[in-house]
């Protein structure tokens, strides 16, 4: 009988500490190991529309960045303030309906009516998740949830705002290299202004706030304050994208309000690493040309899809960042006890 | 100590359902002074503070902060005027290290106007003035305690940890839930040095104990509640030995005879 046992090994690189504050200067080596995996993903991204080799393939590079920003403005609300949002649809649809409707009715080109409806659309998501902001638990995923679904019935029924047949006659963006590179760089600028706002002093109060909202409030702060300020920029976010969609497809229709924007950011999550930031924005990038590939299997697509978050649940919870930064800062070997 | 009162609670009652948690307590604290509240357990000593803090509601009744009423407002309005609590199970933020616990209430409105505890908050950045407040009150910065996590810090740090961010909003008076339980007698006796020197610095203090030894040595005046009411208010001696508060804590006499007879 084999008595032998083998116990896993990890052993730190020493990269965090090296690369800390003034060590990062120290020599190219530990200037690499800081700025190496940065820029890859700058790089990387800026690269893409070179070498994607059709129309077809570039359109989807401007989708992936849409969905990337609906799922870092997710990663930020669910993972450092705790608050789990399926408001990617509602996002998405007003920003993209504000934008139409600037363009056609006000005739605002679009690199000014999208940083318009972004900042105004924003503020629209907070004042209408505002009631239940102050509430903890489910609350606000239903309620999130719950304006998308409202908002097609009403846009139906009403028949305003195009009714079913949609807004028509957008203007697109003056062409595809700047509609390419435009959602790319939101995309950069987002990802890495979130990530340092969630290391600043407000960014901290934010984490508090998931981590123990009644100590928030007996330090003096308004927790509903703090979640206004967070839905805020992650509505930001969102709104950006679907004023982008509007003007890169020229036309905005009820599906601008359809729950695959909210629900396909939570898969990039799973899949990317939760709390990463960057794991969301990799997701999108795995997930929607997946997607599309499927795309010729029909209806069976959503089969496959299902079986790779299933798979990817089960034998990688923790998802491909967290995997992926675990590798980078430990050495892992078996060893005999 | 003046005889200024800094803290008013007149006839406070608050009802859960159908249960009078609290029957029209009233009392007062002075200015710098150091009140003790004690009671059998469920006797409304931590709803009285949640009521008198805003975390919960009161039914009725009012509380005056230096003469302003204070009973209709939000929780974070009042810690905001300087009316702090500490939580009888521990709420820092587990996530973070202990200094960094301390950045957030030292980025509230009250501390970026005051300064915070010895207005360090206007000198320095925020990390170092957290470290500054952890020092003071326990933690030995030699052996790197307030940059361990909250997660790994045993309970007496964490307790402290609570003071600490009541003293980083610069506060005019403390309201401790229970400071000194789950403490060893060392950690107690440390604790005890540290309480009187916020008195000294002119923070009034609530304190709900039920290590009475340890609050009678800083505590000149004592309230007793039971079931939800005020049963006495006086000094240590007076209050240990008066009749009703041994049959709050022990059982009336005749129960004990009766218990007695069947042995």
């Amino acid at each position: 009988m084999n008595t032998e046992q083998r116990r896993k090994e990890r052993i730190d690189r020493g990269i965090k500490v090296r690369t800390d504050g003034l060590y990062a200067v120290m020599s190219w080596r530990e200037l690499s190991y800081l700025t190496l995996p940065r820029i890859v993903l700058i790089v990387g991204l800026l690269i893409l529309p070179f070498v994607m080799p059709s129309m077809y393939w570039q359109r989807v590079i401007s989708i992936v960045c849409i969905y990337a920003l609906l799922a870092v403005s997710f990663d930020l609300l669910a993972h450092f303030v705790g608050l789990v949002s399926l408001g990617g649809a509602l996002f998405i649809g007003v920003g993209g309906y504000l934008s139409a409707i600037m363009n056609t009715s006000l005739g605002f080109p679009p690199l000014l009516a999208i940083p318009i409806a972004t900042i105004a659309g924003a503020g629209i998501c907070t004042l209408l998740l505002l009631p239940c902001l102050p509430l903890r638990g489910v609350y606000f995923a239903i309620v999130s949830l719950m304006y998308p679904l409202a908002m097609t019935r009403v846009i139906e029924a009403l028949d305003i705002l195009g009714g079913t047949d949609g807004i028509m006659g957008i203007d697109s963006f003056p062409n595809r290299w700047v509609e390419q590179y435009f959602v790319i760089l939101m995309v950069l600028l987002f990802l890495f202004g979130v990530r340092r706002l969630v290391n600043l002093d407000i960014g901290l109060v934010l984490r508090a706030v998931k981590d123990n909202d009644q100590a928030v409030r007996a330090s003096g702060m308004s927790i509903t304050l703090y979640k206004a300020v967070a839905v805020f920029i992650s509505s930001a976010m969102g709104c950006l994208g679907g004023a982008c969609i509007v003007h890169i497809y020229m036309w905005s229709g009820m599906s601008l309000f359809a729950l695959d924007f909210s629900i396909i950011p939570i898969a990039a999550t799973v899949i990317g690493g939760a709390g990463t930031l960057v794991g969301p924005v990799l997701g999108c990038l795995i997930l929607v040309p997946v997607s599309e590939l499927l795309r010729e299997f029909g209806t069976l697509r959503i089969v496959f899809y299902s079986l790779i978050l299933v798979g990817f649940i089960v034998f990688r919870s923790e998802g491909i960042m967290v995997y992926g930064q675990r590798k980078y800062h430990q050495i892992e070997r078996w060893v005999k006890v | 100590m003046s005889d200024q009162p800094i803290l008013e609670v007149k006839e406070v009652t608050k009802t859960f359902g159908g249960i009078l948690a609290l029957n029209r307590v009233s009392f007062h604290v002075n200015e710098g002074e150091i009140l003790g509240i004690i009671g059998p357990n469920g006797s409304g000593k931590t709803t009285l503070i949640n009521s008198i803090t805003g975390f919960i509601k009161m039914t009725s009744g009012k509380v005056l902060f230096r003469g302003k009423d204070i009973s209709r407002k939000p929780a974070h309005k009042i810690a905001d005027m300087g009316v702090t609590r500490t939580f009888q199970i521990m709420r820092p933020y587990y996530s973070l290290p202990a200094y960094k616990n301390l950045v957030i209430p030292l980025f509230s409105p009250r501390a970026k106007r005051t300064g915070g505890w010895r207005g360090g908050g206007k000198l320095g950045d925020r990390n170092t003035v957290g470290i500054d407040i952890l020092e003071e009150i326990g933690f030995e910065r030699d052996s790197f305690v307030p940059y361990k996590m909250a997660s790994t810090l045993p309970t007496g740090y964490l307790k402290r940890l609570e003071l600490a961010r009541c003293l980083a909003l610069k506060p005019e008076i403390i309201l401790c839930d229970e400071v000194f339980s789950g403490l060893s007698m060392s950690e107690i006796a440390s604790m005890v040095p540290l309480i009187e020197r916020l008195q000294m610095d002119g923070i009034a203090l609530i304190m709900i104990e039920h290590r009475l030894r340890e609050l009678f040595r800083v505590a000149r005046r004592v309230m007793v509640l039971n079931f939800g009411e005020k049963l006495i208010e006086g000094n240590p001696e007076e209050v240990m030995a008066n009749a009703k508060v041994k049959e709050a804590y022990f059982g009336s006499d005749e129960e004990v005879e009766e218990d007695m007879s069947y042995a």
